[in-house]
């Protein structure tokens, strides 16, 4: 269903499409930003540089980005949607064909200003794509075999060149971003608690072929679980990272230590405190009541897109707004519950906080798309 | 293409409700963050902040000075010097070995030093600083600190390291430190925390063992806040460390150099102690060791040498060695046979040259025989046969306590190591430890200081205090300590009678100063300075009939280890003692012509504080005797110092 079926009464055109924009989500994002600042700031030890500085500068091309992409009509992008993602997906060739010809270890392209890493982009292309998908397929043959295994397909080789990176955090962000919008788009409830139903039996295998001779997974496999479940049993080795970062949470307490006066990120007892672990030191100097703005502040802008997807009739943008919004929660709750001891240590980082261009201006992208399907939707 | 209204509906239906059901799901995870935060925020909160402050605060252990050593005159035996080192945590460091090299031009290191950096830094963890060169001087320390900004990871430092300025003359009495070995974690029930650092230094032999708990001080601690990878980022606050209590000890430095410098070429020992007080003011053993080998960690091959010397310098023969003390025992059999009324002094025995006792033949020194002699002159001319039959008509018991009043057969309380206790028969020891009843010719052989009799050189110093003053003088080594000064051994009268006294110290005169006197060639010239004593000469060995017979009595022609102790005691001023001493040189050969020129240097240097006077000596023999002082190696080179002028 498409926006050109619908019929018309007013579109926003030309700049005065600006005052259509969603703006709480643009104030909210903006708020957030500001967090990352305040906290780059305080873990280099009260200096701008050298995280701060960079991240505001691509705040602002990112807010600029969000705008003009803003400005692009939804449906221009549902129709590129198929070739976005074909880029998106030579891109992961390109870095997989020249990482393994001497580039290295290099999971980006320089484009000049900064390093764009495509499984970064892909997030977006996919979402968008399987949007444009489920706004093309007749929604009486969604639940048929075939036409839930193209977007299985769909989703499955941008999984599969994330994980030969290998980059086990975006893989699985795919993973749940696509199943969330097959989901959304109402394939059969059968196919998902199949999946979970298969998962969960796996997962009981691997546990019970444990010490057998079937054992299904390598003994230190086995032990990075172990790690995981009990992280103080290897308090100085695979352990390290989330038992500090439980301390650094735990020792904030209800107010927090005070604004830079966090022990366990200025003594670099924290790992990666600027980028993935950046919420352990705001919980740590700005406590409880820190740590449950910021979730707070995280909830609202996915309640803003909730409510703009329900409002819109078009199914595209619906789908696309959704998808955006369950992206951005897949960010920051994996995080969270990474640093929380809840999942295990995979390298996500915190969306709009953590140091860090691509993903700060890939996300900044992405609200661009979910803006856009805002202001042209049909009404 | 248009769809139909109705797929249409349906389909935004669909959206609606699946998008409420996932909007639900993710407040829902999101209320479980929060829950998840409040746990650990707000339940756990402080279990975590504990966790957090065990992470930032480490306690380190500030080692305290330890306290200094001194002689009675305030000259410094052992004290602390600063110890400049270089210190590279590897850790900090890309190229190790540029910066090793960098170090070389700066400073003086030799392919060795290098070797032994590398080697620890391969060691040790990459964390702790390595000590890659110390005892450097002021000017390369300050060279490397300007130079710190280009050698990444060396740090210059400072600490404190033993030092003792007088060298191989206090090896034995004030001992020396080393680091706390293994042996020693288990062999002590301190449980001080001091002794967990490592390289912390302890008290091994000597007064520095002894005294270790006065001089060790108590640690102090510093509060520093450390980051992750343990580098001190700031010093929380700091509980100083106590400085160990400063010992003086009664031994003049001065005298203990010229009693070392006497010795030197000997196997020997010297005691010299203050009759009044019991203060040792000289404690000589030789040879001797430099102590501050031991410091600074003895090669292999110094220590090699140490241990193969068949002279055994490690060992301190004045407290630790245990000799025969031959004739120098015989005022005791003297005085318990005059205490027991067993003999008038002027009563004379006759010396036929031998005794025949329980169908054995015992021989005096001389083989001719003394002829017909009384108490004074069996002293004076050291009879033996007197004293055979003096034993037979007192009984080894009444000898052996009479040895034990004069401090003979005790082990005396002075802190230096194994002070040994000698051994002072008796019929029941022998019983229990040689499983044999006592014979007569045991207390034949006891009466002259030989067969079972063992002294020390300390014990037979005291002996001779003892016999100076009726009194029972105990010594004392430690003046004081943080400036208390501890209780003298003057002691408590003997409670023999002056006459008896008198009778003895008459002969002990008689041996020094009259002609026919065993000590007479080493009289002193000077009235004022004369010494009353005793020479001895005892045998290791037994002289077959063969011998006798052959007439093989010479010294001389016997290898080093058969030959006999050479002993004396007296003390001086004769006719109001001062001081007493004891000398004994190991396989020395006679008492006469070993020891007592030995006691009468010391006792000369003693009484005037300074060199021996030549005009003390008898004109005869003053061109030998100064030849043979000016050989010594006398060393002077520290100036007097207060107990409290250096920190």
């Amino acid at each position: 269903m498409s926006y050109l079926e619908y019929n018309v009464k007013s579109v926003p055109s030309g700049l005065s499409k600006i005052l259509y924009l969603n703006w709480p989500v643009v104030v909210l994002l903006t708020a957030i930003a500001s967090v990352g600042f305040l906290m780059l700031y305080s873990v280099a030890g009260g200096s701008m540089m050298p995280w701060a500085e960079p991240q505001m500068k691509r705040f602002a091309l990112g807010l600029f980005l969000m705008i003009s992409v803003a400005m692009i009509p939804v449906w221009f992008l549902r129709n590129i949607a198929g070739a976005a993602y074909a880029v998106s997906v030579l891109l992961l060739l390109a870095v997989e064909f020249f990482g393994s010809t001497g580039m290295g270890a290099q999971r980006w392209i320089d484009v000049g200003f900064m390093r764009l890493q495509p499984s970064e982009l892909t997030k977006i292309t996919l979402i968008m794509f399987l949007a444009a998908y489920y706004d093309w397929v007749d929604i009486k043959k969604i639940s048929r075999p075939f036409w839930v295994l193209i977007p299985v397909l769909i989703i499955a080789v941008p999984v599969f060149l994330t994980l030969r990176q290998p980059d086990l955090g975006t893989a699985l962000l795919l993973v749940f971003g696509g199943g969330g919008l097959m989901f959304l788009a109402g394939v059969h409830w059968a196919y998902f608690a199949a999946v979970v139903g298969g998962a969960a039996g796996l997962v009981g295998a691997v546990f019970k072929s444990r010490g057998t001779e079937w054992q299904l997974i390598k003994d230190y496999q086995y032990r990075r679980i172990d790690t995981f479940i009990d992280p103080a049993s290897d308090p100085l080795g695979a352990g390290y990272h989330i038992t500090q970062s439980k301390i650094a949470l735990g020792s904030g307490g209800w107010t927090g230590r005070g604004y830079m006066q966090g022990t366990q990120s200025r003594l670099n007892f924290l790992p990666e405190k600027h980028t993935d672990f950046i919420f352990t030191t705001l919980a740590e100097e700005f406590g409880f009541i820190g740590g449950i703005s910021l979730l707070s502040l995280y909830v609202l802008v996915l309640v803003f897109c909730v409510i703009s997807a329900l409002n819109n009739k078009d199914r595209f943008a619906s789908l696309l707004t959704m998808g955006i919004g369950l992206t951005f929660f897949l960010f920051f709750a994996v995080n969270m519950s990474m640093v929380m001891g809840l999942a295990p240590v995979v390298g996500v980082p915190l969306p709009m906080v953590s140091y860090g261009g691509s993903a700060m201006i890939v996300l900044l992208l992405a609200f661009g798309l979910m803006q856009s399907a805002h202001v042209h939707r049909p009404r | 293409m248009r769809r139909s209204p109705k797929d249409t509906e349906e389909s935004a239906a669909i959206l609606s409700r699946r998008g409420l059901v996932m909007g639900g799901g993710m407040l829902a995870f999101a209320g479980v963050l929060g829950l998840r935060m409040r746990h650990l925020q707000v339940e756990q909160a402080d279990q975590f902040r504990l966790l957090a402050e065990e992470n930032r605060i480490s306690i380190r252990l500030l080692p305290p000075a330890r306290g200094q050593i001194f002689d009675r005159n305030g000259l410094l035996l052992a004290g602390n010097e600063q110890n400049y080192r270089v210190t590279m945590v590897r850790d900090e460091v890309d190229d190790p070995e540029q910066v090793l090299r960098d170090l070389a031009h700066l400073i003086p290191m030799t392919n060795e030093d290098m070797e032994r950096a590398r080697e620890e830094l391969r060691k040790r963890s990459r964390l702790v600083p390595v000590t890659i060169a110390d005892r450097l001087s002021w000017e390369d320390l300050s060279q490397v600190a300007v130079n710190a900004p280009a050698l990444p990871g060396i740090t210059p430092d400072v600490g404190l390291s033993r030092i003792y300025p007088r060298g191989a003359d206090f090896a034995h009495i004030v001992g020396y430190v080393g680091p706390v070995s293994d042996y020693d974690l288990s062999r002590i029930e301190d449980k001080d925390p001091l002794l967990q650092i490592p390289k912390f230094q302890i008290g091994k032999t000597g007064s520095e063992n002894k005294l270790e708990h006065n001089l060790r001080g108590k640690a102090g601690t510093k509060r520093v806040e450390v980051n992750a990878i343990g580098r001190v980022m700031r010093e929380l606050g700091r509980d100083e460390s106590q400085k160990g209590a400063n010992v003086q000890l009664t031994i003049n430095a001065e005298l203990q150099n010229f009693v070392q410098a006497r010795l030197e070429g000997e196997s020997a020992a010297a005691v010299v102690i203050e009759v009044e007080t019991g203060d040792l003011v000289a404690i000589g053993s030789a040879p001797a060791f430099d102590p501050n080998l031991f410091v600074r960690g003895i090669s292999v091959k110094d220590y090699g040498e140490l241990t193969n010397n068949k002279y055994r310098p490690l060992a301190n023969k004045a407290v630790q060695g245990t000799y025969p003390p031959g004739s120098t025992f015989k005022m005791v059999t003297a005085l318990a046979a005059l205490e027991a009324d067993e003999i008038d002094p002027e009563e004379t025995i006759w010396c036929g040259g031998y005794a025949e006792v329980a169908n054995r033949r015992f021989h005096c020194w001389k083989r001719g025989g003394h002829g017909h002699i009384n108490l004074r002159n069996s002293l004076k001319q050291s009879c033996d046969v007197y004293y055979y039959d003096l034993a037979q008509r007192v009984g080894i018991e009444k000898i052996s306590a009479m040895a034990r009043r004069l401090g003979l057969g005790e082990r005396h309380d002075v802190p230096m190591s194994a002070v040994a206790s000698g051994l002072m028969p008796t019929k029941a020891w022998k019983r229990e430890n040689r499983d044999n009843d006592w014979v007569i010719g045991d207390s034949l052989n006891a009466a002259i200081g030989q067969g079972f009799v063992l002294a020390s050189p300390l014990q037979l110093a005291v002996m001779a205090a003892r016999l100076a003053t009726n009194r029972a003088v105990s010594p004392r080594l430690v003046k004081s300590i943080d400036g208390v000064e501890t209780a003298s051994g003057a002691g408590e009268s003997l409670g023999l009678s002056d006459a008896m006294m008198a009778h003895v110290q008459g002969g002990m005169f008689a041996v020094a100063n009259e002609s026919g006197g065993t000590g007479y060639g080493t009289r002193i010239a000077e009235k004022s300075l004369r010494m009353a004593g005793k020479t001895g000469t005892s045998q290791v060995r037994n002289i077959t009939k063969a011998e006798r017979a052959r007439g093989v009595f010479r010294n001389a022609d016997l290898p080093w280890e058969r030959r006999d102790h050479a002993l004396y005691v007296g003390f001086a001023p004769a006719d109001a003692p001062k001081y007493a001493v004891s000398v004994v040189v190991e396989h020395g050969g006679g008492g006469s012509t070993s020891a007592a020129p030995i006691a009468r240097d010391v006792m000369l240097a003693a009484q005037t504080g300074g060199m021996p006077p030549l005009s003390a000596y008898p004109s005869a023999q003053r061109g030998r005797v100064s030849s043979a002082l000016k050989k010594l190696r006398i060393w002077n080179p520290y100036e007097p110092q207060a107990p409290d002028s250096q920190a």
